[in-house]
């Protein structure tokens, strides 16, 4: 077994808001972030897979398919997009879903696990700053 | 309206910290010699400075209200109050917990994971990760 990983960068704004919370809740539990006219981060993501080594070949996953599959179902959706009003996941979730990092990086292993057939998905890190990140392993 | 399979998911959540400390490896157990011979330019009785980075990992189910594994402000503030202010700009050889130990990035991982283990309660504590040089990082998880 092998473990391979593909990086990617975008960049994409968002806001805190739990419309069940009082206006006074919001503020205390997301300080800055409440802010609703969003702000923005340069995330990271890390797109970790896992097989065996493919006689042939050599490769665990051909990183042009991971690549692909990668801008067109993460890249192409958040991508310098408002995460709230613009990414499904996010706009039409009842009750509301927050755009943190930690949900974010569990819709990309949605959108990313049913697309990738050569290999397995391991692990979806998401970097928010250099000093914030957090990894997903598809644990329920 | 999309179906909520993102509720209570497991996931890690990771902070990065830096503070500024000195030691000097010295045991006691040894002679000068040994000690010299063992630790090497790290036994100089002067003592020498790392700028320390510190990787917090805790883990646990994202909150459905907040989306947060835990709130940054909560693990902000434990860190600055039990590690960052312990640690930052001191001599680790002088402080409760290298009495005995030898103040090596291997005991301080320990300390630091004993001491979040022991005060934060707001997530699970996975991992503590120091890199004391951008060559050399510890990692220690609880395991005996």
């Amino acid at each position: 077994m092998v473990y391979l990983t593909r990086k990617a960068e975008f960049s994409a704004s968002h806001f805190y808001h739990n419309p069940d919370f009082t206006p006074d809740e919001n503020q205390r539990i997301f300080g800055k972030c409440n802010n609703p006219n969003g702000h923005g981060h340069n995330y990271t993501l890390e797109v970790t897979v896992k097989g065996a080594v493919d006689p042939k070949s050599g490769f665990v996953v051909d990183l042009k398919q991971l690549k692909d599959v990668m801008s067109r179902e993460v890249l192409d959706a958040l991508d310098h997009r408002f995460l709230n009003k613009e990414v499904p996941e996010f706009l039409t979730a009842v009750p509301t879903m927050i755009p943190t990092t930690e949900n974010l990086a569990i819709i990309i292993w949605q959108r990313l696990a049913p697309k990738l057939n050569a290999a397995q998905l391991h692990r979806v890190r998401l970097y928010e700053t250099p000093d914030l990140f957090v990894d997903f392993y598809g644990e329920a | 309206m999309v179906k909520h399979e993102a509720r209570s998911m497991k996931a890690h959540l990771t902070r990065r910290y830096m503070f500024s400390a000195s030691h000097r490896l010295h045991s006691d157990e040894m002679s000068a010699e040994e000690n010299r011979v063992i630790y090497g330019k790290c036994n100089n009785p002067y003592g020498h400075g790392h700028n320390y980075t510190v990787e917090i990992t805790v883990s646990g189910p994202v909150d459905d209200q907040t989306g947060m594994v835990c709130n940054l402000v909560d693990l902000d503030g434990f860190v600055r109050t039990h590690i960052l202010d312990r640690y930052d700009h001191q001599n680790l050889n002088l402080l409760a917990e290298f009495i005995k130990e030898v103040p090596t990035t291997e005991n301080l991982c320990i300390a630091i994971y004993e001491n979040v283990k022991r005060g934060f309660r707001k997530a699970h504590l996975e991992k503590v990760r120091i890199e004391e040089t951008v060559m050399n990082s510890f990692e220690y998880s609880g395991e005996r």
